[in-house]
């Protein structure tokens, strides 16, 4: 099954290729879209919600368009671990996994793409590339919604543009956001002022998994808070331009760490490598933390580590992922131990 | 239940719009008041539906009026206004239309920003309007089978099916 090729593989957004790679991680567009003649979601019976669950579904998968096969999941037919797995690759929200009735979700075999289907909204479709590429994920995205749009018929008002179940994404239904590794400004202090600046020109700063998640790994997404009166081009070079300055930032940041305190940076990298390479039982949190650490550690030149390797094992140490990989359901404590285990032999082969 | 400020009843059920949850406030006629009036002067903050409300409604009719707006229900969904200030959330479509004095404030003070620009549909909102009402149908075909007016029920059921064939745009 699909979903059990993916667990060896790092997805997308986790590629970590393309320019500025140490910094920009993955670049993410998502539109938000609505029937017209079906109430939102919330509102909808449980016949609405099927009917525009088989609608959507018998759409997708009938087109040929899609250069890979599509795979589609329902999401209420799945155990817990499949949907928190799919929580943990971004190709799902934890509204979705969490509410109920028919629902689902289409998957592109190199998860570049993927379309919810009765999560807040009917439609909520998403694209992702991997490093700085906004463009290129709004034409793909653009692309899929004008396919869309030929067949169904999109709640839209003269006025207030496409119409979704909350005011908050109204006009565009555009999220356009970027990931960013900002290692150095965490640990500088200078992340929050930073953050408030952003707040000034309407954007918005989200942890790992978007709306409300914590800043695991020093992972953290930009994207813009508004989403009525500017155009999807106007709304993507908003984000576009402030990117450039964040890297600036961060490099900042990452220079004077080395040129004030060189020798603890070192420090705190080689510990970071010796726990992972050498516990016995580790928290997920905690091997977010360190792998963030030796990451710009890796960047700057202080150790050598792979760094798709790293990239792969921030998500292949999360609870579904490794859960997955054992081939069953783990309590807490067993979790933490396999982690480190499959910590512990991931460094020593990368080491050969 | 009781106001979250003072022993007074709460009257007023204020849902702060976020982009997450939706915070729930319970407050009294006074305490909803001076609410009310603090987030008309806050800035900087999350735009506050209550506080776009508030500018709207004037603040020494607010509690009157709000409490009238409250019973109004979308025709086609069914939801009211005190549902949608109440879970953040619309019913349906048409409640932009419906509702569109009241949440044209909460949508100016959310985006500082009153008309779309950028893309549209195929068939514009000319395809919406023409095919909002299949709700107000459905809901009134599962309401007649629930009283076991199976006739109108198949009736209704015709008349959805005709509509849900037609070409829109």
């Amino acid at each position: 099954m699909f979903l059990d090729e993916l667990t060896g593989s790092g997805g997308e957004w986790l590629k970590g290729t393309g320019p500025e790679s140490d910094i920009v991680i993955s670049s993410r567009i998502r539109l938000a879209r609505n029937l017209s003649e079906f109430p939102f979601v919330r509102k909808c019976s449980e016949s609405d919600k099927a009917s525009i669950e088989s609608r959507v579904a018998d759409l997708i998968n009938q087109e040929s368009k899609w250069s890979d096969p599509v795979n589609y999941f329902r999401i209420d037919e799945m155990n817990d671990l499949d949907r928190q797995f799919l929580i943990e690759r971004q190709l799902i929200s934890r509204e979705l996994a969490e509410s109920n009735g028919a629902r689902s979700v289409l998957i592109d075999s190199d998860e570049k793409f993927s379309l919810m289907i009765n999560e807040e909204d009917h439609l909520r479709i998403q694209a992702v590339q991997s490093g700085l590429d906004l463009t290129e994920a709004w034409h793909r995205i653009n692309a899929i919604d004008d396919f869309v749009d030929s067949c169904l018929t999109y709640a839209f008002h003269p006025r207030f543009g496409y119409l979704t179940a909350c005011p908050t994404n109204v006009g565009t239904g555009m999220r356009v956001s970027v990931m960013l590794h900002l290692p150095a400004l965490v640990m500088t202090r200078e992340l929050e002022k930073v953050f408030r600046s952003l707040q000034k020109i309407n954007l918005a700063v989200r942890g790992l998994h978007g709306e409300g998640s914590e800043a695991m790994g020093d992972f953290y997404q930009i994207s813009n808070q508004i989403t009525l009166g500017k155009s999807e081009v106007e709304l993507v070079q908003q984000v576009n331009e402030v990117i450039p300055v964040m890297i600036e930032y961060e490099r900042k940041a990452r220079d004077f760490l080395l040129r004030e305190s060189r020798d603890e940076l070192s420090d705190r990298v080689s510990r970071a490598h010796g726990i992972l390479q050498n516990a016995k039982t580790i928290s997920s949190e905690e091997t977010m933390h360190l792998l963030s650490s030796i990451r710009l550690g890796v960047n700057l030149g202080l150790i050598e580590v792979d760094i798709p390797m790293l990239n792969r094992l921030f998500l292949q140490t999360q609870p579904a992922h490794l859960q997955k990989m054992v081939g069953g359901k783990l309590d807490i404590a067993d979790r933490n131990i396999h982690r480190a285990k499959y910590l512990k032999k991931s460094f020593n082969l990368g080491d050969n | 239940m009781k106001c979250q400020h003072c022993e007074k009843p709460a009257t007023f059920h204020i849902t702060e719009l976020t982009d997450e949850v939706p915070e729930e406030l319970h407050l009294c006629e006074e305490h909803a008041r001076t609410y009310l009036m603090q987030s008309e002067v806050k800035e900087d903050d999350v735009p506050s539906i209550a506080g776009a409300l508030a500018q709207h409604l004037k603040i020494n009719e607010a509690a009157e009026q709000l409490a009238k707006l409250d019973q109004q229900a979308c025709p086609l969904c069914g939801i009211t206004f005190y549902e949608f200030r109440h879970v953040g959330r619309l019913g349906c479509p048409h409640d932009y239309i419906c509702f569109e004095e009241e949440i044209d404030p909460i949508i100016s003070n959310i985006h500082s920003a009153t008309a779309h620009v950028g893309k549209q549909p195929r068939s514009g909102a000319a395809g919406t309007d023409q095919r909002t009402d299949l709700i107000r149908l459905r809901r009134e075909m599962e309401q007649a089978i629930e009283i076991e007016d199976y006739e109108k029920a198949s009736q209704l059921r015709d008349q959805i099916a005709g509509l849900e064939d037609e070409p829109t745009g």
